[in-house]
């Protein structure tokens, strides 16, 4: 049995091309996730682990910059730990944000990944963290050191003077040195910036005062002893770890981020591979029917049902083998050509050796010999139900009523089903409702899956007429041919239709998202700018005070983080610039005036005060941030603004109580509007300060909007597989259809049709294949974009639903040039054909 | 000893072969299917090519039809030399001046018997010529199954709807390619029958490869081929009278 089965996976190479293909590509994908996660996770643990390679123990405070009391540690503290025995050196560390500005006044590096701190030098007059490449440390108050990667970007040699910003004002240094270090933030593309240590000291927390600390061993002294004779030194709140139980927290961390990319990708694969069983279950039952006869006779000769039946399976088990071997190979490609695409893309990735796991190899050759073994299961079962007598006669076993009633009761049942659920969920709405739309659409493609069969026949009947009337008797051929074989149109389309379900669904939902936030942006902001730190950091209250004195400003409020605390209950509130505040947001005021914020009142949003029951005209005994008491009047409530805090206070009342207000924004409105000249003015009053952001109304639509882009490219790019293994699917069936109508593609030729049109006809079957399974796509796609998007609309103030029609329409002009495509092989070889010998072939 | 009839003048000649040699392969595998074979079919005659299998009987009948090329020698069509024709302009031959009868049917399932029919004026986008093709079906008797499929027809429903395409366009020529191998001998002698009508009634021209004496009794001439040549004809055949002279063919295979 066995080797009948390999020897009809050697017969049948060329018909088998595509399935290997399918599940070549699945695997691949399966594979290249497995690896290229493996070798990333395994990367960027060696990196953490060497950058606590020196760390004994470190030490770490919760000391604060703008609260004095909060205990960092000392420089006595700092000697009585190098005072003790085995300790080689302990080096205390301090660090905050420090953007480097380029030549040109830029910003180096994208914000958040910008640090500064201290150089200390140890006994030996060096900071064994740091290797110099060129220079030294920076050992007077206005000398630096920058990453090389740094100096690299701002064309910076040694000597030269660097304009860098920290949370304060800007200011300019002299690069003493270039250093490289095995610091991960650096590695994984940042800039650091190296102050000397009482600098740094000064800029990010107070004189004499480090905030973290990192204690090395002497040899032969163990990191647990060490931390035993630590702990003892410390200041309260300070908490102190061995280097190896840091790097191991780093690494569990590592993980859990990689496990869930890793998760993201195999989701996406999972599609690739369903989409797959497809193309494989026609293709293996193509491969019975034909050998009707010769099963037949195996059944005649006395081979049971189960081993007829075990030697259609043993002969999917090989093609999946062969496809996984190959798939694996260019998985092992793919995640190598990842990862340099990801360094390509700024994105830098710690080198380190191709892991290939077991794990990734079991996993990689599993999916593959059992998508495949499963996707034939139903052929096989069907070549074995063959009866021995069809070896004598000519008629092939056709599906009877029976089952296709059966099929189509079921798939009726699960499609009504499946769209109860969604318009149930989309009433629904919220999580929950999203939760059960998931399953009924999962039920509903079953359903649609299950039924496209019976569809086919009315919907391309549909087009046939219109066929006929542009492409003459090919167009007619062509859509009688689509519909000869409905279980195989079927499940051609099919593939492409659970694509394109979700490529339509993510494009609704994303247009729909998108144009919600530009509305939001319109609708809610009136001022011209908003002004943060790259870093994500608070601004200065120096950038407050100078944005205000800027030329052509008319109106100027900041955001102020800062809290409420009412009946034990903790509220954010925003202290914002009393009558400023509405010429900057449009707010619709409920009741009272907003006016009331200038006699230090407050005003609340609609859905918290009717959550807590206040009411324009309530007075709240509340708690401050420095924890005093008081009593604050609500004076205004206003309708819910996204870009707004639910409580609006008086900045004066803040900054009388809050030494942590935050200034996270400045909104500024402008005479004539966002213009370069008025951009320059506020870069200018700003000191030039590459740290500070400016952002005018487009760029902040951008930046929300950037985000619900850039997750539908991704997503478009991940779905791109499953719909190369659909357009595959296409190309089997065509190649299928023009193998096995030889005979009749010969006789047309013969009573004249030529080959152009016979090609025609080809192309204009895999045309109306395509479009059939986008239609069906399509449709299945919008409504669950629509039923998804309800859920949300509680969510998103003024919901609409946006169909984007344009790229719906791109969707199935798509759809009809992949079928185009997809017929090119099929059509030649259909009319490279040999009339005699397709002719007398029976 | 090649038998030449007398060149009747082109007009009354629907094809003629000349010279006709066809070989395949080269060097020691070369087989000559065909060997300088003249014959000329007259138009309105009916007929019959036979000869012991590998005779190149068939091979005659694809190469006069313009389903395949030859080595040397020539063809025409009516007035159309075959030779120097392109694939484009043999297809447009084939579709507008030749009518075929495959011995499997070869009808397109997915059309109706009606549909069958006039399917080679749909390739060409011609009307097809309405009173013609209700004659023609009525001859064959299929008027009550015109909306059928093929596999609603029986074996011999089936080729006489083939035999109603072949004539539905009044092409120049017929070509049947053992067109009663797959029927029984009732449904067979039906299908000779319109085939022999189509050629007294219609004035049509019929070329029959077959190896059924009985079928080509049908025809007003048969041409005898072996190993590649025309080596005798026979005019107003009989059954038995071809059959003794396949025999002869036979025998001669056995003392060889």
């Amino acid at each position: 049995m066995f080797r009948t089965a390999l020897r009809n996976v050697l017969a049948h190479k060329a018909r088998l091309l595509m399935t290997v293909l399918a599940v070549m590509l699945g695997v691949a994908f399966v594979s290249g996730t497995l690896v290229f996660t493996d070798t990333l996770g395994n990367a960027l643990r060696n990196q953490s682990a060497k950058s606590y390679d020196d760390v004994a123990v470190a030490v770490t405070t919760y000391a604060d910059q703008r609260d004095e009391k909060t205990p960092g540690i000392t420089a006595a503290t700092l000697k009585k730990i190098q005072g003790l025995d085995g300790v080689d050196t302990a080096t205390g560390r301090v660090s905050g944000f420090a953007g480097v500005a380029d030549p040109d006044g830029k910003l180096i590096g994208n914000g958040w990944s910008n640090t500064g701190g201290n150089y200390s030098p140890g006994k030996n007059g060096k900071d064994s963290a740091y290797t110099f490449v060129d220079g030294t440390g920076p050992v007077a108050a206005d000398r630096i050191a920058l990453d090389k990667e740094t100096a690299k970007r701002g064309e910076y040699q040694v000597g030269d003077r660097v304009r860098v910003a920290t949370n304060g004002p800007v200011k300019e240094y002299t690069l003493s040195g270039v250093f490289t270090t095995e610091d991960g933030a650096v590695n994984a593309g940042g800039s650091l910036v190296l102050f000397d240590a009482e600098v740094a000291q000064k800029l990010y927390l107070r004189p004499g005062v480090f905030q973290d600390a990192n204690v090395s061993a002497a040899p032969g002294v163990s990191a647990e002893k060490l931390l035993a004779e630590v702990k003892p030194l410390l200041p309260k709140g300070a908490d102190a770890k061995t280097g190896q139980a840091l790097a191991d927290e780093q690494a569990e961390q590592i993980e859990s981020g990689l496990s869930g990319l890793s998760t993201m990708l195999l989701a996406f694969a999972g599609i690739a591979l369903f989409v797959g069983v497809f193309l494989i279950a026609n293709t293996f039952t193509m491969l019975v029917a034909q050998r009707t006869k010769e099963l037949a006779l195996m059944r005649a000769v006395g081979a049971s049902r189960r081993q007829v039946k075990r030697s259609v399976l043993i002969e999917a088990a090989v093609v999946g083998l062969i496809a996984s071997v190959v798939g694996f190979a260019i998985g092992l490609g793919l995640a190598v050509g990842l990862r340099s695409a990801m360094s390509l893309l700024g994105g830098k990735i710690p080198a380190g050796p191709l892991v290939v796991s077991p794990t990734a190899v079991v996993a990689a050759f599993a999916v593959g010999v059992l998508i495949t073994v499963l996707a034939a299961w139903l052929p096989a079962r069907r070549a074995a139900k063959i009866p021995p007598v069809a070896a004598m006669s000519s008629v092939h076993a056709t599906a009877t009523v029976k089952s296709l009633v059966l099929r189509n009761s079921i798939g009726a049942v699960l499609t009504l089903l499946g769209a109860a659920g969604i318009v149930a969920g989309a009433s629904r709405g919220g999580s929950s409702g999203r939760t059960v739309i998931a399953a009924g659409a999962f039920l509903a493609l079953v359903g649609v899956i299950v039924l496209i069969p019976l569809l086919s026949r009315p919907v391309i009947a549909l087009v046939r007429p219109l066929l006929k009337r542009l492409f003459g008797v090919s167009g007619k051929l062509a859509a009688q041919n689509a519909v000869r074989n409905p279980r195989r149109t079927g499940a051609t389309a099919s593939a492409l239709a659970i694509g394109l379900t979700l490529v339509t669904g993510i494009s609704v939902l994303g247009v729909t998202l998108g144009q919600a936030v530009d509305r939001m942006t319109t609708d809610n902001i009136k001022a011209d700018y908003m002004v943060t730190m790259a870093s994500g950091d608070p601004l200065d209250k120096s950038a407050l005070a100078a944005l205000e004195k800027a030329d052509g400003v008319s109106a100027v409020s900041p955001q102020q983080a800062t809290s409420l605390r009412v009946k034990d209950e903790y509220h954010s509130a925003s202290a914002v610039t009393p009558g400023e505040v509405q010429k900057i947001f449009a707010i619709t005021t409920l009741s009272g005036s907003l006016d009331s914020l200038g006699k230090g009142e407050i005003a609340v949003a609609e859905k918290t005060a009717k959550s807590n029951g206040w009411k324009t005209g309530d007075t709240l005994r509340v708690q401050f941030d420095d924890d005093k008491n008081g009593e604050l009047k609500v004076g205004a409530v206003f309708e819910d603004n996204e870009f707004l805090s639910s409580v609006l206070m008086p900045k004066n009342i803040a900054d009388q109580h809050g030494s942590l207000a935050d200034i996270r924004e400045v909104w500024l409105k402008m005479d004539g509007g966002a213009t370069k000249a008025n951009e320059q003015a506020l870069v200018d009053a700003l000191g030039d300060n590459p740290a500070m952001s400016i952002m005018d109304r487009q760029d902040i639509r951008d930046m929300f909007g950037g985000s619900v882009n850039l997750a539908m490219n991704i997503m478009y790019g991940l779905l791109a597989m499953a719909l190369i293994i659909a357009v595959l699917g296409v190309v089997n069936t065509l190649a299928m259809s023009v193998f096995e109508r030889q005979q009749e593609i010969g006789m047309l030729r013969a009573i004249g049709l030529d080959r152009r049109r016979v090609k025609r006809m080809i192309r204009l079957e895999a045309v109306v294949i395509s479009l059939f399974g986008a239609v069906v796509g399509v449709a299945l796609g919008m409504f669950l974009g629509w039923a998804i998007g309800q859920t949300l609309s509680s969510e998103i103030p003024n919901y609409v639903l946006v169909i984007p029609w344009d790229r719906i329409a791109v969707f199935l002009v798509l759809a009809g040039i992949v079928g185009v495509l997809a017929a090119l092989w099929p059509a030649r070889s259909a009319a490279k054909l040999n009339m005699l010998t397709a002719i007398k072939t029976e | 000893m090649t038998t030449t009839s007398t060149a009747p003048s082109v007009t009354t000649v629907a094809a003629r072969a000349t010279d006709l040699s066809k070989v395949y392969g080269e060097g020691e595998t070369r087989v000559t299917a065909l060997d300088r074979v003249t014959v000329d079919f007259p138009r309105g005659e009916f007929t019959a090519i036979m000869g012991p299998s590998g005779s190149g009987k068939s091979t005659l009948m694809h190469c006069v039809a313009g389903l395949d090329s030859f080595s040397s020698g020539s063809v025409r069509i009516g007035d159309t030399e075959l030779g120097s024709l392109k694939d484009k302009q043999l297809t447009q031959l084939r579709r507008d001046k030749i009518g075929f009868i495959f011995q499997a049917f070869n009808l397109l399932p997915t059309l109706t018997a009606q549909e069958n029919i006039t399917l080679p004026m749909d390739i060409a986008g011609r009307k097809p010529d309405a009173e013609w093709v209700r004659r023609v079906i009525d001859m064959v008797g299929l008027a009550d199954r015109l909306n059928h499929r093929p596999t609603e027809l029986s074996g011999g429903q089936q080729q006489r709807v083939a035999v109603a395409r072949a004539l539905a366009s009044q092409p120049e020529i017929i070509f049947g390619d053992e067109p009663t191998g797959n029927l029984d001998s009732r449904s067979g002698a039906e299908v000779l029958g319109f085939l022999r009508n189509s050629v007294r009634e219609l004035g049509q021209t019929v070329v029959m490869v077959t190896h059924d004496p009985a079928a080509a009794s049908y025809a007003d001439r048969v041409i005898f081929l072996a190993d590649g040549r025309i080596v005798d004809q026979m005019l107003d055949p009989t059954a038995d009278g071809v059959l003794d002279r396949m025999k002869a063919f036979d025998a001669k295979g056995r003392t060889s």
